[in-house]
C-alpha cells in the first residue's frame, strides 16, 4: 500500500477547490510537487535515516484535509493562558492550518511584517515569489506533500536593518472532531542586518482523535541577520507531527533553532540547513523528554559550502517507559571550505529497561583544514551521584529528577533570552515530576 | 569564531605540501608479476562453472549443493550501491573464477613461487622461518604451501587449506561453514559461497594455546581473475590463537576482484586475535587499476567469557568495502576492533565494524583511525546494536580522521541502537588535519618537517599498531612509512 496515493487522489479530485482558497504563488508550486510525489514513496521503518520511524504508517490513516477552509470552533482563550510570564510577545494563532493575525498583534509588531500568504500575495508578492518553495523542494516526500496541499501560511518578513523589539509567538492549536491533517507552512525572510526571535508552540486541544501536523518552515537569512527559533511541542499522545525546517544562511548570519519536545505522540523533526555564507554560524539544539509511548525522531542535515562558517548541534534525550528516541545527523563540509568548525553532539539517557534509542551521527568532509567532530553517548544516571545525594537525605525520585534536570540544563541555558530560559527550566521541572500533564484546561498553565 | 585563528594564513607551508605530495606519489613495491605456469578456467560464471570448480577440488556432494544454492540465490541479487565508494557495475562474466599455479611434481612448489614469497618476505621453507610463524601461502585460487602443519598437529591444532579440511575433516567443516556468514547474507557473500576457492582452516581444540602465530598470505598473480578465499577459524573452549593475514597483488591496469569470507567461532573462555595487513595493489596515481576488496568478515563469540579481537591495517586496494563484525552471544564476551585505514591517490575505503550485543554484560571497543591523502575518500561505517535482553553492556567507540590534503575526504557513518537502560554506549569522532602547532613544536626542537609529519602520523596510529603482533607491527609500521612518508622512518 502506498499511503501517498490517497493524498494524490485527493488532490487530483479536488484541486479546483483547493486552489480556489490559495494564493497563485502557492498554486504554482503544486505541479512539480505532484511530479515528485507520483514517483516517490514514504520510507518504512529500518530504511536509511528512518531506523525507528515508519512514515508509511504515519500517513496511512485517512486524514481529512480542511479543503473548504472551514473555521473550527477553537477557543483561543484556552491557550492564551499559555503565555510566558513577564514576556510580552506578538501573539499569532494558527488553528489547525488556518493562520489568524489579531489586531493587537498587528499593532504590536512595529517593524517586522507578518502576513498570511494570501495577504502577502498582494502586499509583498516579490518576497513570496523569490523565496516560497525555493528551499522546500530540496526536501523529501513529506515536504512535497505539504507543498501539494498547503492552502495558506504565515510570512514573517524582516526588511533590511529591522530589529523586532518583541519576540513573535506563533501559537499552533490543533483541534478536530475527526482525524485531520493540518498542513502548516511558515516562511521567514530576514534581510540583511535584521534580527528576530520566534517562539512557536504546538498544542492539541481535546483528545481521542488522531491528527497529523504536517509542517514546513523555510527560513532565509541575509547577511548578518539573526534568527532565533524556539519550537516547543506540547501536544498529546494522539498527535503526530512531521516537520521540516529548511534554512539558508548568508554571510555572517546567525541562526539558532531550539526544538523542545515535552509531550507528544509521534514526532519526526527534519532540519535541513544550508550554510552558504562565510562566517555564518548555526546552532541547532534539541531537547526531548519522553515517557509512555512517546516517539521522537530527529534528522538533521547541515551543509557547509562556504569557508569559515561554524555549526554546533546538541540533541539531548531523556527516555523512560517505552519511549523511543532516534537521531540521525549529518554534517557535510564541501570541497574548498577551509576553517569550518562543526560539532555534533547527541546525549541520551535511557531511564527504563524498555526505552529505546537509535542514533546515527555522521560526518562527510571534503576539506582538510576544518575542525569537525561528533560525540554520542547513551547511558544511565550516574549511580555515584545518586548515591551521594541519597547519603545526604535526598529521596531517590528527587535525586533522579535533579540529575535529569541537570542533564538538560546546558540545552536550556543556550536559550538567548532570560525569561524564556527561566520558563523552560520551570516547565522541564514540572515535566519531570509529572505535574505538567495533570492540568486539564491548558498544558502550559502556571 | 576565534579572531586570531582567522588571521593565520590559509596555506600551510609549501615544504609540508611537498612532503605530502612525495608521500602520495610513492610507488607500490609489490607490483611485480611472477611468470609461472597457471591453469586458468575460462571466464564466465554459470552453474557449470560452479560445478567445475567443485569437481576440480574433488568436493563432496553436500558442498556442491551448498555452492549451487548460494549461486541460485546470488542470481536473484543485485550489486549493492549503498557504500560511499564509486564502485562501477562489475561484469561478473568477464572474470575467471579459478586460477591455480601448476605444480611441477606432486608436493613440490615452483621455485619461481618460492622466490616470489621470498621477495615478499614470507618464508615458505620452515628452516628459514625465524619468527616461528606458521604460514599458509595462497596464490590465486589455491594454497601452495602450509608450513608447520605437522608440528601443530601434535597439539591437535588443525591448520591447513580449507580444501584439505573438506577432505580430511568434513564433519567439522560442515558443522561450521556458512553458520556465521550464511550464503544468503549479502551479494558478495553469496558470490563467494558459490565460487570460493582456497583459504585457511584453523581448529584449536579445547584448552590449547596455539604456540605460534598462524598466518595466511594471499597473493593474486594471474590476470583477469578474481580471488574468492574462504577462511574458517574455530577456537574451542579455553583455546587461544593469534591469526594474521597479509595480501599483495601485481600492478595492472585492470581492476581485479577480491571477495573473501572469513568466519570465526569463539567458544567458552576462548580467545581469537585476528590481524590483517591489507596491501593489495591500490591502482596508480590516476586511479587506473587496483583491487576491489569487497570482503565479509564476521566472528561469533558463542561461548561465555569469549574474546574476539580484530586488528586491521588497510593501505591497499582501489576500493575497500569491509566491516569485520562481532556477534557477542555469550555472556561476558568481549570484542575489539582496531583499525588504521590509509587512502591516497584515488583510493576509496568504506570500512568499519558491527558490534552486535546479544549476551549480558558484553563489552566492545572500537578504535578506528582514518588517514586520507591525495584525492582519496575514507569512510568509517559502523553499527553498535545492543539487544533489549543484553543488559549491562558497554561499548566505547572512537573514530578519528586525519586529512592530509584539501582534496581528500573523511566521513563517519556510525549507527547506534540501544534497547535497554543498563548499557552504556559512547561514541566520539574527530576530523582534523595535521596540527601545524605540533609541526612547529617539532621544528623548534630541530626536527625537520618531514620527520615531524612522520612522528605525528605514527603517533596517531600507535594505539592500533600496538595491538598488532610483533612481527606484523614492524611490517605494518614499515608499510605505513612507505605508503605515506617516503624517507620518513
Amino acid at each position: 500500500m502506498n499511503a501517498l496515493q490517497q493524498y494524490i487522489d485527493l488532490y487530483r479530485e479536488h484541486s479546483g477547490l483547493l486552489e480556489r482558497h490559495a494564493p497563485a504563488v502557492l498554486n504554482a508550486l503544486r505541479p512539480s510537487a505532484l511530479a515528485t510525489l507520483t514517483s516517490a514513496r514514504l520510507p518504512r521503518k529500518g530504511e536509511e535515516d528512518y531506523e525507528a520511524t515508519d512514515l508509511e504508517a504515519v500517513f496511512a490513516p485517512d486524514y481529512g484535509v480542511n479543503l473548504t477552509r472551514l473555521d473550527y470552533p477553537i477557543d483561543p482563550a484556552e491557550s492564551l493562558r499559555c503565555d510566558v510570564p513577564n514576556l510580552s510577545t506578538c501573539l499569532l494563532h494558527t488553528f489547525n492550518d488556518v493562520p489568524h493575525i489579531g489586531h493587537l498583534a498587528r499593532r504590536n509588531l512595529n517593524g517586522p511584517i507578518v502576513e498570511t500568504f494570501t495577504e502577502a500575495a498582494h502586499n509583498h508578492p516579490d518576497v513570496l515569489a523569490a523565496h516560497l518553495g525555493r528551499l522546500s523542494h530540496k526536501g523529501d516526500a513529506t515536504a512535497a506533500l505539504n507543498t501539494l496541499l498547503a492552502q495558506d501560511g504565515l510570512l514573517v518578513y524582516m526588511p533590511a536593518g529591522v530589529t523586532a523589539a518583541k519576540p513573535i509567538q506563533l501559537l499552533n492549536i490543533l483541534s478536530a472532531a475527526r482525524p485531520t491533517m493540518a498542513v502548516r507552512r511558515l516562511l521567514v525572510v530576514a534581510e540583511a542586518d535584521s534580527h528576530v526571535r520566534l517562539l512557536a508552540c504546538d498544542h492539541t486541544q481535546g483528545s481521542g482523535v488522531q491528527s497529523l501536523n504536517l509542517q514546513v518552515v523555510e527560513m532565509v537569512l541575509g547577511p548578518r541577520a539573526t534568527v532565533d527559533y524556539y519550537d516547543l511541542e506540547e501536544s498529546n499522545a494522539d498527535t503526530r507531527r512531521v516537520s521540516t525546517i529548511f534554512a539558508e544562511q548568508h554571510d555572517g548570519s546567525e541562526l539558532l533553532i531550539d526544538g523542545i519536545t515535552l509531550t507528544n505522540g509521534l514526532t519526526r523533526n527534519n532540519y535541513h540547513i544550508e550554510v552558504e555564507g562565510e562566517r555564518a554560524s548555526t546552532q541547532l539544539l534539541g531537547m526531548t523528554i519522553a515517557s509512555g509511548s512517546q516517539h521522537v525522531d530527529t534528522r538533521s542535515f547541515v551543509r557547509h559550502s562556504a569557508p569559515r562558517c561554524s555549526s554546533n548541534q546538541m540533541f539531548k534525550y531523556v527516555l523512560s517507559d517505552q519511549a523511543v528516541g532516534a537521531f540521525a545527523g549529518k554534517v557535510l563540509i564541501e570541497e574548498g571550505c577551509p576553517r569550518v568548525e562543526a560539532y555534533q553532539g547527541n546525549r541520551n539517557l535511557c531511564a527504563s529497561p524498555e526505552a529505546k534509542m537509535y542514533t546515527k551521527p555522521q560526518l562527510e568532509i571534503y576539506t582538510d583544514d576544518v575542525k569537525a567532530s561528533h560525540g554520542t553517548t547513551i547511558g544511565q544516571l550516574d549511580q555515584e551521584a545518586m548515591f551521594y545525594m541519597r547519603t545526604r537525605g535526598i529521596p531517590e525520585h528527587e535525586a533522579r529528577r535533579l540529575l535529569m534536570q541537570a542533564f538538560m540544563a546546558d540545552v536550556i541555558d543556550s536559550v538567548r533570552f532570560d525569561v524564556l530560559r527561566d520558563r523552560l527550566h520551570h516547565l522541564v521541572e514540572k515535566r519531570f515530576d509529572g505535574t505538567l500533564a495533570s492540568c486539564a484546561g491548558c498544558a502550559i498553565c502556571k | 569564531m576565534n579572531q586570531q585563528q582567522d588571521n593565520t594564513p590559509l596555506n600551510h607551508k609549501p615544504e609540508q605540501d611537498e612532503i605530502l605530495r612525495d608521500a602520495v606519489d610513492q610507488e607500490y613495491k609489490y607490483g611485480f608479476v611472477t611468470d609461472i605456469d597457471t591453469a586458468i578456467i575460462p571466464k564466465g560464471l554459470n552453474e557449470d562453472v560452479v560445478r567445475h570448480i567443485s569437481a576440480l577440488k574433488h568436493e563432496p556432494e553436500w558442498l556442491l549443493d551448498f555452492r549451487l544454492k548460494a549461486f541460485a540465490h546470488w542470481k536473484t541479487l543485485r550489486q549493492p550501491t549503498w557504500g560511499h565508494v564509486h564502485l562501477p557495475e562489475i561484469d561478473y562474466q568477464d572474470i575467471s573464477y579459478f586460477a591455480a599455479p601448476k605444480q611441477k611434481k606432486q608436493g613440490e612448489i615452483d621455485p619461481e613461487l618460492v622466490e616470489t614469497f621470498d621477495k615478499l618476505g614470507i618464508p615458505l621453507q620452515e628452516r628459514k622461518a625465524l619468527s616461528g610463524m606458521a604460514v599458509d601461502a595462497i596464490v590465486d585460487s589455491v594454497s601452495v604451501r602450509t608450513t608447520y602443519s605437522e608440528r601443530l598437529a601434535e597439539l591437535g591444532v588443525i591448520f591447513c587449506p580449507i580444501s584439505e579440511a573438506v577432505r580430511d575433516y568434513p564433519d567439522l567443516v560442515r558443522k561450521y561453514l556458512g553458520k556465521v556468514v550464511p550464503p544468503t547474507d549479502n551479494f558478495y557473500a553469496a558470490l563467494n559461497s558459490a565460487v570460493f576457492s582456497d583459504g585457511s582452516f584453523v581448529y584449536i581444540p579445547k584448552g590449547v594455546r596455539c604456540p605460534m602465530e598462524l598466518s595466511s598470505y594471499f597473493r593474486i598473480n594471474a590476470a583477469q581473475t578474481g580471488q574468492f578465499e574462504r577462511t574458517l577459524i574455530i577456537a574451542d573452549d579455553d583455546a587461544y590463537v593469534s591469526y594474521l593475514e597479509g595480501c599483495t597483488a601485481p600492478m595492472r591496469d585492470e581492476n581485479q576482484l577480491h571477495a573473501a569470507i572469513v568466519e570465526i567461532f569463539v567458544e567458552d573462555r576462548a580467545e581469537v586475535k585476528y590481524s590483517t595487513v591489507q596491501n593489495w595493489y591500490p591502482g596508480d596515481k590516476d586511479g587506473r587499476g587496483g583491487i576491489y576488496n569487497l570482503v565479509t568478515k564476521r566472528g561469533l563469540c558463542r561461548g561465555d567469557h569469549s574474546k574476539l579481537s580484530w586488528t586491521q591495517v588497510e593501505t591497499g586496494s582501489a576500493i575497500t568495502w569491509k566491516y569485520p563484525s562481532c556477534i557477542l552471544r555469550g555472556d561476558h564476551s568481549v570484542a575489539e576492533f582496531y583499525s588504521v585505514a590509509l587512502t591516497r591517490n584515488r583510493q576509496e575505503a568504506d570500512t568499519g565494524t558491527k558490534m552486535i550485543h546479544l549476551g549480558r554484560n558484553t563489552r566492545s571497543t572500537i578504535v578506528s583511525k582514518g588517514i586520507s591523502a591525495g584525492h582519496s575518500q575514507n569512510s568509517y561505517r559502523g553499527l553498535v546494536r545492543i539487544a533489549p535482553q543484553a543488559t549491562g553492556c558497554r561499548n566505547y567507540t572512537q573514530c578519528d580522521s586525519l586529512l592530509l590534503s584539501d582534496t581528500s575526504g573523511a566521513h563517519t557513518f556510525p549507527v547506534i541502537e540501544v534497547g535497554n537502560d543498563s548499557s552504556v554506549v559512547e561514541h566520539e569522532a574527530t576530523t582534523s588535519k595535521i596540527n601545524e602547532e605540533q609541526i612547529f613544536y617539532c621544528n623548534q626542537r630541530g626536527i625537520s618537517t618531514e620527520d615531524a609529519v612522520g612522528l605525528i602520523v605514527n603517533g596517531y596510529a600507535k594505539e592500533v599498531m600496538a595491538k598488532l603482533p610483533m612481527e606484523f607491527a614492524v611490517e605494518a609500521q614499515k608499510l605505513l612509512s612507505v605508503s605515506l612518508e617516503g624517507s620518513i622512518g
